[in-house]
């Protein structure tokens, strides 16, 4: 059976992640900003996965399991703030929140 | 194994390219689901099938859809669109996407160093995770479900609408 390099599933990691940073910079909406960071969380976690099973031990799918916890707990709090602030600016624009008082 | 997982890594890659640069959130989410399940294809060619599991069903399935019902309950009309057109120029984008570019390239240039060949022939079963879960790091569940639970309370709370009139019928 062919095997794969684990250069190459780290090289995916980076890929993706790099693509969500880059969704992270270049949107201005909150909600794309949310789901760009919810990729990068993602491929940390394809990187952990990579890297546990190069060795064949079950701690990379431990530390996968405690980055979907992070992400399940960040993106419901996330996303109730930008209810919130749909609420009170009307808009999704990240740069509304120009002020520590709205 | 070898060409399915190269298949699914070009998908994934794909699929959060498109999924970054669409104007409508609808359309980034299905495009970000598609890359999720290819990334759950990615954990099951490299011999962890309960990770791919766990892809599918809490992050393509859970988190996806509670990014859906946000979606929703913003009831975004067409003027958004339009927003976003304006806001998704090759001006705005272009300067932060090459400085992507030039990160990625070094972190390819990192990770070129021969670490070795990930053999399916021996996955790791989701029995060996959950002695791992449940022995080693059993203090690591115990803050994940604390943390949960905070993520619960915090979003409750923010969640809530504020004023009076509303605050009777709770």
């Amino acid at each position: 059976m062919a095997t794969v390099p684990v250069d190459h599933a780290l090289i995916l990691s980076a890929i993706l992640f790099t693509v969500g940073l880059t969704g992270v910079l270049v949107r201005r909406s909150i909600l794309f900003i949310l789901l760009s960071i919810e990729i990068m969380l993602n491929a940390a976690g394809l990187a952990f996965v990579a890297s546990g099973a190069r060795w064949g031990q079950p701690d990379g799918q431990v530390m996968f399991m405690v980055i979907l916890a992070v992400a399940a707990a960040e993106v419901s709090v996330g996303l109730t703030f930008v209810l919130q602030m749909f609420r009170h600016f009307r808009t999704l624009d990240a740069d509304a929140l120009n002020q520590m008082r709205g | 194994m070898n060409v399915v997982f190269y298949i699914s890594a070009a998908v994934a890659v794909v699929a959060t390219l498109l999924a970054i640069t669409r104007r409508n959130a609808v359309h980034a989410l299905l495009y970000l689901i598609v890359s999720l399940l290819s990334v759950a294809m990615v954990f099951y060619t490299l011999g962890a099938p309960f990770a791919a599991a766990l892809e599918v069903i809490i992050y393509a399935g859970a988190i996806m859809v509670l990014f859906l019902f946000a979606i929703m309950m913003l009831n975004l009309g067409p003027q958004t669109r339009e927003q976003e057109s304006q806001w998704l120029r090759p001006e705005t984008w272009g300067g932060p996407a090459a400085l992507a570019a030039i990160l990625l390239a070094e972190l390819i240039y990192a990770l070129v160093r021969g670490g070795g060949p990930i053999s399916p022939a021996n996955p790791v079963s989701p029995q060996e995770v959950g002695f791992a879960l449940f022995g080693r790091y059993v203090v690591v569940v115990e803050m994940a479900s604390i943390l949960l639970l905070a993520g619960l309370v915090g979003a409750y709370h923010l969640g809530r609408r504020a004023g009076p009139e509303e605050e009777e019928g709770g």
